[in-house]
């Protein structure tokens, strides 16, 4: 009946009704916490606090059961009320050489000053699902603690800039630009992209540096070094004039070392990919580190024909509140187009067949 | 002490930024400023007004009124002050107007990006003077203003030729106002 | 059969406004920021303006760019109409219309001619718009060059240098292997005679009512974060040839419940054995008819 596909109203409340039923699950069940949620999913809270540009573990974590573990819904979540927040000044940049650090690691180096700290990784445990955990688990054991190293963890970069092996980044006194207030122009330069990378969606970003190992951009990236820990992240009121700690936040940075061929002017060297995150988000961390430096190609005066060295089409489309928003929307009505492609076929097949007729 | 701005900062500066919109789209009309803020002189109450709507901490502004206005806006609006004419976003001119084309064009690529002259003139009549023709005017709408540079309609006929870039003037006269968008066409009446 | 919105034409007034947002929900610096793109957007009839775009508390793609004009030119004396496909009723007209209410406090209606704003996702309404009123279209993607040339770089550059070529390429191409032109929505129109722009996904039926129109009608694409602008009086045209003039098509029948042969139809598909049915896609217009038929019959009897 006609009427029935019309008249939304009560249709949309009783849907959320019905979604806020569904997102308590079985009743018997103890509640998840926010709490709970911020402490033992914290890799998921880190992931919508990087995608939603918004360092709040809290509101992370909130976002996260609102939207029923949909990371991406915990993501726009988080977008849609940092975009209602004022804005009371930019801190300075991070110093992310003073990090408080948890895990640090070279591929370049066996050994290096400050060693190579683990911290806690996935990276070496083997995948076999822990049946424990499915129990009602007691805590785990502590990990024992290595003593305080005293010894200062100097980057990898660093180390190879003190032979002029590395290309040095200009210090840039320019305001960045900012993302949020201004629309995407190009060509963007490099802190509008490493913006629009450190809000772009894991995935997304994973599969693009994947494709610019597979030859898809002549990529020949080695980690120079990854490191996750703690800063502080410091303002300059105007009223003091001297930079102040406000807190401190967790971040994994990675740094890829590229080869650069060189050029008549350069001589060769190694470039940086660069990727930072909020939280410890490694693999988003390296992915954009390796999408960095393919849209460096054409600065570099290397070929640019690769996807991941496309500014255009990595920028515009690595934002997946923007994609899913777009791909989703198709699920609107869209019946007065279809209504009128139905005419135009119908027009089209009638020429066509009048055509064929004669 | 500082004089008043908008009473309400957000349904004054909606009602006015509605009378400029309006003003916009159909070149010639006069409109009038409900809710006029007090500034100081030379500044009179459409001008204000329009300042406070459109001018925040991103938009360059450069006045010739003088000492009490600019700390009058840089209160209110916020907005940084101009070196000159041609870095400006927003140009408010009390006395004779820079000319048009000191004043930021735009580019081919981006014309919005062209200065707003926000001219403060003696008297806004409609119904009499300039004939003005284009976008947002059906057949014919009649402009008298009173206090402009006498070469303003060849300035105007220049700055109308350089399409899409180009300057758009928001007239000002008391708490009336009128606008003329770079499309509009202009005969002596 | 129950006419399409009839029951739940007053439903709305009820809606409450909600607390700790500002008025229209956009801070005040975001407004005046769409505010100065606006009133370049009306300056330079169909140019793109790019503006900050912020996120809204609906998905992109989903009206955030209507979303965000209406919000940056509603008052509290404003009465807005929001439709979707024509349609006052349809789900996310609803929701728009609802959110609105809740963070602007404004009146809403479902009658065209009672509206001073009107905010429309793929329809122009079949009531001629008059002097006073604004339309505000939902737009999901602004260049009009888009399907030809992906790159906004590039398409930048054609707009600069007005080479709307690759469009009449596209279209004479169309007439070249079917006889016509194969765009039946969304279909390219040439404002004041410089720049190509896309009218969003309106049927192509709509676009004639768009050419000088009485209203100010004004684009809003959140995600693509551009804003663009019609004055009113202003000449639009849709690209076509000389000899393959433009004609908008609709569907050759009346509408089962006012009659209309004049209106865009939707078709119905009322059973699986090919039975169909046409309707007005434009509810308001509908219900008004039938409501003059239904008193001028009353009348007579």
């Amino acid at each position: 009946m006609y009427v029935a596909v019309k008249g939304g109203e009560r249709a949309i409340e009783a849907a959320h009704a019905w979604l806020a039923e569904a997102r308590r699950g079985d009743p018997a069940l103890p509640e998840l916490s926010v709490a709970q949620v911020e402490e033992q999913l914290g890799l998921a809270v880190d992931r919508v606090m990087a995608e939603g540009a918004c360092h709040d573990r809290g509101l992370a974590a909130l976002a996260i059961k609102q939207a029923r573990g949909d990371l991406i819904e915990a993501a726009f979540l988080l977008r849609a009320y940092r975009t209602t927040l004022p804005r009371f000044g930019a801190s300075l940049p991070l110093e992310t050489g003073a990090m408080r650090i948890r895990r640090r690691i070279s591929a370049t180096y066996k050994d290096l000053p400050g060693g190579q700290v683990l911290g806690p990784t996935f990276d070496y445990t083997h995948r076999l699902l822990d049946f424990a955990l499915a129990a009602e688990g007691e805590a785990p054991a502590p990990a024992p603690e290595a003593p305080a190293e005293a010894a200062t963890m100097p980057r990898v970069t660093g180390i190879l800039a003190q032979e002029g092996l590395m290309q040095p980044e200009p210090p840039g006194d320019a305001e960045p630009p900012d993302l949020t207030r201004q629309p995407l122009s190009f060509p963007a330069d490099r802190p509008l992209r490493l913006q629009a990378l450190a809000r772009g969606d894991e995935g997304f970003l994973l599969a693009l540096g994947y494709s610019t190992q597979r030859g898809y951009g002549n990529a020949h990236p080695f980690v120079g070094e990854i490191r996750m820990g703690e800063v502080a992240v410091e303002i300059v009121p105007p009223e003091l004039g001297f930079p102040i700690a406000i807190g401190e936040i967790t971040v994994t940075e990675c740094q890829m070392v590229n080869q650069f061929a060189g050029s008549k002017t350069e001589p060769a060297q190694f470039t940086r990919g660069y990727g930072l995150v909020f939280g410890h988000g490694e693999r988003k961390a390296m992915a954009m580190a390796l999408v960095d430096r393919s849209l460096r190609a054409r600065e570099l005066g290397e070929e640019a024909e690769a996807p991941a060295q496309s500014e255009e089409f990595v920028l515009y489309h690595c934002d997946n509140v923007e994609a899913t928003g777009f791909v989703e929307h198709l699920k609107l009505p869209h019946y007065v187009d279809f209504q009128s492609e139905l005419e135009k076929i119908r027009q089209l097949r009638a020429t066509a067949l009048r055509e064929a007729a004669e | 002490m500082m004089r008043a701005g908008f009473a309400d900062p957000v349904l004054d500066a909606q009602a006015c930024f509605r009378a400029v919109l309006e003003a916009m789209a159909r070149p010639g009309r006069v409109h009038r400023v409900a809710a006029p803020p007090e500034p100081p002189a030379p500044l009179a109450a459409a001008a204000a007004a329009v300042l406070l709507t459109l001018a925040d901490a991103d938009t360059p502004a450069w006045l010739d009124a003088g000492a009490g206005a600019e700390a009058w806006l840089r209160f209110h609006a916020g907005c940084p002050l101009a070196a000159s004419p041609a870095q400006a976003g927003f140009v408010l001119a009390c006395g004779a107007p820079p000319r048009l084309a000191a004043l930021a064009q735009g580019t081919e690529e981006e014309p919005h990006r062209s200065a707003t002259l926000i001219l403060q003139v003696k008297a806004l009549e409609p119904g009499a003077g300039w004939r003005l023709t284009g976008p947002g005017i059906e057949r014919e709408h009649r402009l008298l203003v009173e206090g402009m540079p006498p070469d303003f309609p060849a300035q105007w006929a220049a700055n109308r030729a350089g399409f899409p870039c180009g300057v758009d003037v928001i007239l000002c006269a008391g708490d009336r106002l009128a606008a003329l968008p770079r499309t509009t066409a202009l005969e002596i009446g | 059969m129950m006419a399409p919105g009839a029951e739940n034409r007053s439903r709305e007034a009820a809606v409450e406004t909600v607390t700790g947002y500002n008025f229209g929900y956009l801070d005040e610096n975001t407004k005046r920021m769409i505010r100065r793109a606006l009133l370049k957007a009306v300056a330079i009839p169909g140019h793109q303006v790019p503006f900050g775009s912020r996120e809204m508390p609906l998905p992109y793609g989903w009206g955030t760019g209507g979303i965000q004009v209406t919000a940056s030119i509603i008052g509290p004396g404003d009465r807005l109409k929001v439709i979707d496909q024509g349609a006052d009723d349809t789900t996310n007209a609803v929701s728009i219309r609802r959110f609105f209410a809740r963070v602007a406090g404004v009146g809403t209606t479902e009658r065209t001619a009672d509206a001073t704003i009107v905010q429309t996702r793929h329809r122009i309404p079949e009531t001629p718009l008059r002097e006073g009123q604004v339309l505000v279209y939902q737009v999901p993607m602004p260049e009009p060059l888009f399907r030809l040339e992906p790159r906004v770089a590039e398409t930048k550059r054609l707009h600069a240098l007005a080479d709307y070529s690759l469009m009449h390429v596209k279209l004479y191409e169309d007439i070249a292997r079917t006889g016509h032109i194969a765009t039946s929505y969304n279909y390219p129109v040439m404002v004041n005679g410089r720049y190509l722009m896309s009218p969003s996904p309106i049927p192509a039926f709509d676009n004639p009512k768009m050419h000088r129109m009485a209203a100010l009608q004004l684009f809003g694409a959140g995600r693509e974060k551009r804003i663009y602008a019609v004055p009113p009086y202003t000449e639009v045209r849709s690209l076509d040839f000389e000899d393959h003039p433009f004609v908008p098509i609709r569907a050759d029948a009346a509408c089962e419940l006012c009659g209309s042969r004049e209106s865009y139809l939707d078709e119905v598909v009322t059973d699986d054995r090919g039975g169909r049915m046409f309707v007005c896609s434009d509810t308001d217009y509908c219900t008004t008819r039938q409501g003059t038929q239904g008193s001028a019959r009353e009348a007579a009897e």
